[in-house]
């Protein structure tokens, strides 16, 4: 994927911190990882089509509990967390087809959490980190598209 | 009319209950909620709702088939996209096969309000 056309998912960053909350986010420039980010919950998009590989989200528990207070959520138990954090990656995932179109295929979520599970990215892909701010919690959405 | 009913269809437990906080100031009833497309028929036979709220990405059998079976159920029937996927094709796929509306996620309380109004605004107008 070039740089040029991460911009989307910068976008759609900042519109959904905006739109769902009451406080905008921060969000860095990209930059690229060789390993991959991973924070305690991750929510995995595979992305198939036009373009093959994945875009996840992955943030921390406090970070995800507010999100979910701002969704008038009361229960912060690790199914609802989840839920959460798939959530928001299939959101940024869905709305990146405003640029990409329809052959911009996304996955239901995947959701991994805690240290043992790891994430796959695909092999000789360059991975691009997008760090979000937001009422001192920092989270990531990592783009791995060919 | 007598208060119209709605069904909510979202594989995520968190939008669903966003959605049916939202109905709360809202004179829809909520009567039930289905996790993915299957689902989503087999309750639309049972609670016959008047609205439905649909998710497209969901495990089993996608928003677009589950509009379409359930339009060849009942065409009466009023259906609102709740998607995140924002592609003008996926929303003229969607109204192709029945959807009344489409709102795009993320959204806030009162895009669901304005969006269900719409809705109404037809149901009672038909």
């Amino acid at each position: 994927m070039h740089e040029d056309e991460l911009q989307v998912f910068i976008d759609g960053a900042v519109n959904y911190f905006t739109t769902v909350t009451d406080t905008a986010a921060e969000v860095g420039s990209p930059y690229l990882v060789d390993t991959p980010k991973k924070l305690e919950f991750t929510g995995i998009i595979g992305i198939s089509g036009r373009k093959k590989g994945l875009v996840y989200f992955t943030a921390p528990r406090p970070m995800l509990s507010r999100l979910l207070a701002f969704m008038g959520e009361a229960d912060m138990n690790n199914d609802n967390l989840a839920d959460m954090v798939g959530e928001v990656a299939n959101t940024l995932s869905g709305n990146a087809r405003k640029e990409f179109g329809k052959d911009f295929m996304i996955s239901v979520p995947v959701v991994v959490s805690g240290d043992n599970e790891n994430i796959k990215v695909p092999k000789g892909v360059k991975s691009y980190a997008i760090p979000i701010s937001w009422r001192n919690h920092c989270a990531f959405v990592v783009i791995s598209i060919e | 009319m007598t208060t119209p009913k709605i069904m909510v269809v979202d594989d995520s437990n968190v939008i669903r209950n966003k959605i049916k906080t939202c109905l709360g100031d809202t004179p829809y009833e909520f009567v039930g909620a289905a996790t993915n497309g299957l689902e989503a028929v087999e309750q639309f036979k049972l609670l016959k709702p008047h609205m439905i709220t649909m998710d497209i990405t969901m495990p089993h059998l996608d928003g677009i088939e589950t509009i379409k079976r359930i339009m060849a159920i009942d065409d009466q029937v009023r259906i609102l996209v709740v998607s995140a996927l924002a592609d003008k094709a996926t929303a003229i796929e969607a109204l192709k096969q029945g959807a009344y509306g489409f709102l795009c996620k993320p959204f806030s309380d009162l895009d669901v309000a304005e969006a269900l109004e719409e809705l109404m605004e037809d149901l009672v107008d038909a």
